[in-house]
C-alpha cells in the first residue's frame, strides 16, 4: 500500500495547482506530480472577435505578463495584416519588453525567492518573506523593490499606465517615444547597474552555501530552447529560436518561430490541465526541453552587450557544460536584468528612437498568424488563424510556464526524493517542494498576495487511507 | 428659419426650482438649459426622439407612473423631480440589464474611456451587475470595407438608424426582431459590406455611443467619437424640406 501527500491548492499561473506526493510503506517517495486544476479559456472564448482586439484581449491574461502577453499577440496580428512593423516601432516594443522582463525578474528574485536564500530554507516561515527580507537585510528588500519600480516606471511612462496599457497595437506602438521620457530612464540606468552589481556579488557569494539545492533542485539532464539573434546572441523579443542539449550540442542551431508546430508537440496527461509541449523528433517524454532566463543562457554564443557578457562567462563555468541546475535560473534572472538595462540604454541612445513613424495599418491579408517572444519565464507562442473578414476562428498558445511543465514535474519529483520523509513532514521539506517550483518562477505571483508560501495544503495518507499528518499554510 | 415658432411660456418646478420653459420644450431640454442633470442614451441633438432607452425616466407630481423627460413636454404648474431614491434605482437597474445583455467588457473595448454607456454607468454608481449574462452570440459583421458593427456592445438607441434615415437619407440601418432577438440590421439583413444604400459616410459611427459600430483596426479605447456636427446637418436638412 502507498500514501498519498497532496499539496492542494498550489496558486500558479492564473489558476490553480497542486503537488501529489507519493509514499511508500516504508516513507520513500515513490512519484510526485504537478497538477494544474483549472482551465482558462482564453483560446475559446476569443473566437469570433476581430483579430485586431487580440492584443488588448490577450494582455488581460496577466497582470505580471501583459506585456509580453500583448507583444506574443501583436506580433501574431502582425502577420495576419501581413506588414512589417517600422523600426522605431518595434524597437520602441524591445524597450517595453525588456521593462517588462525586468520588473518581472525582480519580483521572482526579490520579492518571492530572496527569503529563502538569505534568511535560510528552515527559517520561521513566518519571518520568510519580503517582510521579514525588510527587517534582516532591509537594503536588499529596498534595492528589489527598486529595480521593479525601474521596470514599472518605464512601462508607464511609455505606455501610459503600469498595468494594462493599450499602447501595444497591431503593427507596431501607437504612440512615438517623448524626448524628456527617454531622458528620464537614461538618467536612473547608472543607479541601477551599480544596484544590480551590488545583488550579484552577494547571490554569488551565497551560492556557496546552497550546494546541497543545487544538485538536487531540477538538476537533470533536458534540451534548452530559447531566443538567439542571427549572430547567437541573446534575444528577448525577436529572433529565431534554437534548441541546445544537455551536452550544449545544437538540436536545433535555428529556426524560424513561426514554424513552431514543426518542433513542438503538445502531450496531454488525465491529471492535469497544462500540457506537456515536447520536442517532436524525440517524441514525448523523451523530447523534454526547459526555457526560460536559465534555458536562454544556455542556448546563446553570447548575450551581446559587455557587462552581461562577463557575468555570462562566470556562469558558464558553473557546469561543464550547459548549467542543469533549476536553482540557477535566479542567477540567471539577475544576469538577464544586467543584459536588459545595457540593451534599454544602447537602445534610447540611438536618436532614431524618437521616430514619429511607429505604426503600420492594414487589415487582414493573411489567414494565419504566429507571434513568437520571450517571456521572463520563457518562450511565449501565440498563433491564431482568422475567416476571411480578420475574425479569429482559432486559436493556440504555449505559454512560458507550459514549455517547463515536464521538468517542473521532474523537479518537484527530485526534490520531493531528496528532502521528503514520508513519515514525517517538516516545514523545510515542504518549504524545498515550494522552493523548487519556485526557481521556475511559474507565474505564480499573479495569483497568490501570499509573499512567501503559496496557500498549500499538505496532507499525509497512510496505507490504508488514513491522514497521518496535515499541514496548511498560506 | 422658416417656422417661426409662436410660443407661450409655462412656468414649472424641476427639483423644487422654478423653471420657465417654451411650450415646444421637452423636460430633458429644459433641465440641460437649467443645469439639471437627466441621464440619456437614445437622445442626440439633431435627431428625432425615439425615447428608447427608458433612462431620462421623471417623476411627475400626482401621476404614478414614470415618464421619459425626453417626450414629455412642460406643462403649467407641472413639479418635476428629477432624482430620488426611486429612479436611481431604475436607472441603475436599466444600466445593469443593458451590460447583461450584450458583451460590454470595458476593458478590452475599443471606446473604452469615450463611451456613453460606461460613462453613465461610472456617474450612476452602477458598481455591479445583479443579472446574469445572457450570453447572446451575435456575430460581428467585418464585411464593410471602414467600419465594423459588433452587435454584442449594440444597446439599440437606434441612432444610427435615425441618423441614415434623416440626415443621410440612405436609410440602410433598421431594426428586426423584438425583445432580446431585436438587432440592428443593415439593408434587409444582408452583410453590410454588401449593402446598396450605404454610402459609407460614417455617421453611424459617429452618434453611436458605444464599441457597437467603430472604425475598423481601433485598438483598445482608440475609438473617439464626436457628433457635434449633427445640429448642423439637420438644420439644413430642415431647410431642404
Amino acid at each position: 500500500m502507498t500514501k498519498q501527500i497532496v499539496i492542494d491548492p498550489v496558486t500558479r499561473i492564473e489558476g490553480h495547482s497542486k503537488i501529489t506526493i507519493q509514499i511508500d510503506e516504508n516513507g520513500g517517495v515513490t512519484d510526485a506530480r504537478f497538477h494544474v486544476t483549472q482551465y482558462r479559456g482564453f483560446e475559446k472564448f476569443i473566437e469570433g472577435r476581430p483579430f485586431y482586439e487580440m492584443p488588448g484581449i490577450m494582455g488581460r491574461i496577466c497582470g505580471i505578463c501583459t506585456i509580453s502577453h500583448m507583444l506574443a499577440s501583436a506580433k501574431a496580428t502582425d502577420r495576419i495584416m501581413a506588414v512589417r512593423v517600422p523600426e522605431t516601432g518595434h524597437r520602441l516594443r524591445q524597450i517595453i519588453n525588456l521593462a517588462s522582463i525586468i520588473q518581472s525578474h525582480a519580483l521572482s528574485f526579490f520579492h518571492l525567492s530572496s527569503p529563502d536564500f538569505l534568511l535560510g530554507m528552515e527559517s520561521d516561515p513566518a519571518k520568510r518573506s519580503i517582510f521579514g527580507l525588510m527587517q534582516m537585510y532591509p537594503e536588499v528588500a529596498r534595492d528589489g523593490i527598486r529595480l521593479r519600480r525601474f521596470g514599472q516606471e518605464i512601462i508607464e511612462w511609455m505606455a501610459g499606465k503600469r498595468l494594462h496599457p493599450t499602447w501595444i497595437v497591431p503593427g507596431g506602438v501607437a504612440s512615438p517615444l517623448e524626448p524628456e521620457v527617454r531622458d528620464r530612464i537614461l538618467a536612473t540606468i547608472p543607479e541601477i547597474y551599480v544596484l544590480l552589481q551590488r545583488n550579484l556579488d552577494w547571490f554569488k557569494r551565497k551560492m556557496e552555501d546552497y550546494a546541497q539545492e543545487i544538485r538536487t533542485f531540477g538538476n537533470f539532464p533536458t534540451m534548452f530552447m530559447g531566443t538567439i539573434t542571427p549572430k547567437g546572441e541573446l534575444d528577448l523579443y525577436d529572433g529565431h529560436l534554437r534548441i541546445v542539449d544537455d551536452r550544449g550540442h545544437m538540436v536545433e542551431p535555428s529556426f524560424k518561430a513561426q514554424r513552431y508546430a514543426d518542433y513542438i508537440g503538445e502531450a496531454v496527461e488525465p491529471w492535469t490541465f497544462m500540457k506537456f509541449p515536447y520536442y517532436k523528433p524525440m517524441g514525448y517524454p523523451d523530447g523534454i526541453y526547459r526555457v526560460g532566463p536559465l534555458a536562454r543562457l544556455n542556448v546563446i554564443d553570447s548575450c551581446g552587450t559587455p557587462r552581461a557578457d562577463q557575468e555570462w562567462a562566470e556562469f558558464r563555468q558553473l557546469d561543464r557544460r550547459v548549467v542543469l541546475s533549476s536553482f540557477y535560473y535566479h542567477y540567471a534572472r539577475l544576469i538577464e536584468c544586467l543584459y536588459a538595462v545595457e540593451k534599454i540604454e544602447m537602445m534610447l541612445d540611438d536618436p532614431d528612437i524618437l521616430g514619429k513613424m511607429v505604426r503600420a495599418n492594414a487589415g487582414p491579408n493573411s489567414e494565419e498568424g504566429v507571434g513568437v517572444t520571450e517571456a521572463p519565464r520563457g518562450t511565449l507562442i501565440h498563433h491564431y488563424r482568422v475567416d476571411e473578414q480578420g475574425r479569429i476562428v482559432w486559436a493556440n498558445m504555449i505559454v512560458s510556464t507550459t514549455h517547463n511543465n515536464m521538468a517542473m514535474n521532474r523537479a518537484v519529483q527530485q526534490v520531493a526524493h531528496r528532502y521528503v520523509d514520508g513519515n514525517k513532514l517538516t516545514e523545510g521539506m515542504l518549504n524545498r517542494v515550494e522552493a523548487v517550483i519556485r526557481t521556475f518562477d511559474p507565474c505564480l505571483s499573479c495569483s497568490t498576495h501570499a509573499q512567501n508560501e503559496l496557500p498549500i495544503q499538505y496532507e499525509l495518507v497512510g496505507p490504508h487511507g488514513e491522514k497521518l499528518d496535515e499541514v496548511t499554510r498560506g | 428659419m422658416a417656422t417661426a415658432v409662436r410660443s407661450r411660456i409655462r412656468t414649472l418646478k424641476i427639483d423644487g426650482r422654478d423653471v420657465s420653459a417654451r411650450e415646444d420644450e421637452t423636460i430633458l431640454e429644459l433641465a440641460e438649459e437649467n443645469g439639471i442633470f437627466i441621464p440619456t442614451l437614445c437622445r442626440i441633438e439633431g435627431l428625432s426622439l425615439v425615447g428608447a432607452c427608458r433612462l431620462c425616466l421623471v417623476e411627475v407630481a400626482g401621476m404614478n407612473k414614470l415618464v421619459p423627460a425626453c417626450l414629455t413636454y412642460a406643462t403649467e404648474g407641472m413639479e418635476v423631480f428629477t432624482d430620488s431614491e426611486r429612479l436611481r434605482n431604475y436607472r441603475r437597474m436599466i444600466l445593469e440589464l443593458l451590460f447583461s445583455e450584450g458583451n460590454h467588457i470595458c476593458a478590452i473595448c475599443v471606446s473604452n474611456g469615450k463611451c456613453e454607456l460606461q460613462a453613465l454607468a461610472q456617474r450612476l454608481g452602477m458598481d455591479h451587475v445583479r443579472f446574469a449574462n445572457l450570453q447572446q452570440e451575435r456575430l460581428v459583421d467585418m464585411t464593410h470595407e471602414r467600419f465594423v458593427v459588433d452587435r454584442n456592445r449594440c444597446i439599440l438607441c437606434a441612432r444610427c438608424v435615425r441618423v441614415c434615415d434623416e440626415i443621410e437619407w440612405a436609410h440602410t440601418w433598421d431594426i428586426k426582431g423584438r425583445g432580446v432577438d431585436a438587432r440592428v440590421i443593415t439593408d434587409l439583413d444582408t452583410p453590410w459590406g454588401e449593402s446598396d444604400t450605404c454610402t459609407s459616410c460614417g455617421k453611424c459611427v459617429r452618434v453611436c455611443p458605444v464599441g457597437a459600430i467603430v472604425e475598423k483596426g481601433r485598438a483598445v479605447g482608440e475609438m473617439a467619437k464626436r457628433h457635434d456636427f449633427l445640429p448642423h446637418l439637420a438644420k439644413m436638412r430642415e431647410a431642404k424640406k
